[in-house]
């Protein structure tokens, strides 16, 4: 199968819930000092952003799944979502 | 015959010299082995050293688990050769899966460094065979993600098999149940934390560090060389 076309990626990497994320955790109680009292659920990750050439967006996603679960992820504490953003230019 | 020890070096790997001379003083004939290497199997034991492999990028021991060795250390390890993981050692063995869990970053964010006492949970492992069960050994830490952690099933199993090998008697970095190192089901892979090495002479405040490093030296000599 031809890959011939170009895919621009984002993989977003958080921590699982239920693992204690105390860098979100330090952020969110840092917050009140800029005023804003309301702000909870904080949480701390990572995104990477990529092309990659692929013959179709799912094949695209399916490739990025893998950099993601096998690199860019820990399964151990960490989740991954992952997002075809368009259809890049050729390279 | 001296056990053959050999010490892993990843690229930005910087307790190597350290761990080479600790184990030289207590009777091993211990060398560097590059992370490009693939044939292990002349060693009676391995240790992965402290340090940052790779930068520490992505997280710690993330690329390292891609270097060439790991594959070699994966075999080693299977075949029942003990392996030693110090710190950032921990870390990596944890990254290629050949301990459970993970290290994440310290509870309050510090970079820790500074002597801690942990007591010995197991006289059974390759890091402490024959160290009666209790002693207590005071042993630099130097480390931001030291925090041990994995899900509630692990840490049962963790538990019910006695796979606890070392814990904090004072926690200083948030890990679950007060873990300092674990082992592997074959008892022969050993990830800890605190840095034995660096309590190898009385000039560096604690020699309590050669009880492990003699421990493993034991097993090393007691084991048949790994295939």
């Amino acid at each position: 199968m031809p890959a011939s076309r170009q895919f621009s990626v984002q993989v977003e990497v958080l921590l699982r819930d239920g693992i204690a994320d105390p860098q979100g955790a330090t952020i969110e109680r840092a917050l009140p000092a800029l005023g804003l009292d309301g702000v909870r659920a904080v949480r701390a990750g990572k995104s990477f952003r990529f092309e990659l050439a692929a013959a179709d967006e799912a094949d695209a996603l399916a490739q990025a799944t893998v950099v993601a679960d096998r690199l860019l992820a820990n399964p151990v504490i960490e989740e991954s979502v992952v997002t075809v953003l368009a259809e890049a230019a050729p390279a | 015959m001296a056990p053959r020890v050999g010490v892993v070096l990843f690229p930005g790997t910087n307790c190597e010299h350290d761990a080479v001379r600790a184990l030289g003083s207590l009777g091993a004939d211990a060398e560097l082995v590059w992370h490009g290497a693939n044939a292990l199997g002349h060693y009676d034991a391995l240790v992965l050293p402290g340090g940052f492999a790779h930068g520490d990028y992505l997280r710690p021991g993330a690329i390292a688990r891609f270097s060439p060795v790991m594959e070699a250390v994966g075999d080693y390890a299977a075949a029942g050769g003990p392996v030693v993981g110090i710190c950032n050692g921990f870390q990596v063995l944890t990254e290629a899966g050949l301990l459970p869990g993970a290290l994440q970053k310290n509870r309050g964010l510090r970079f820790l460094c500074t002597t801690v006492t942990v007591r010995v949970e197991r006289d059974d492992t390759a890091l402490t065979a024959g160290v009666p069960v209790g002693t207590e050994l005071a042993v630099p830490i130097n480390h931001f993600e030291g925090n041990y952690t994995c899900d509630a099933a692990t840490l049962d199993r963790l538990r019910d098999e006695g796979r606890v090998v070392l814990r904090y008697t004072d926690n200083p970095n948030g890990s679950v149940d007060d873990i300092a190192g674990v082992c592997n089901a074959g008892r022969n892979v050993v990830g800890l934390m605190p840095h034995p090495e660096r309590a190898s002479d009385p000039l560096l405040g604690s020699e309590d560090g050669t009880v492990l490093l003699g421990a493993l030296l034991r097993t090393a000599g007691a084991a048949t060389p790994a295939a």
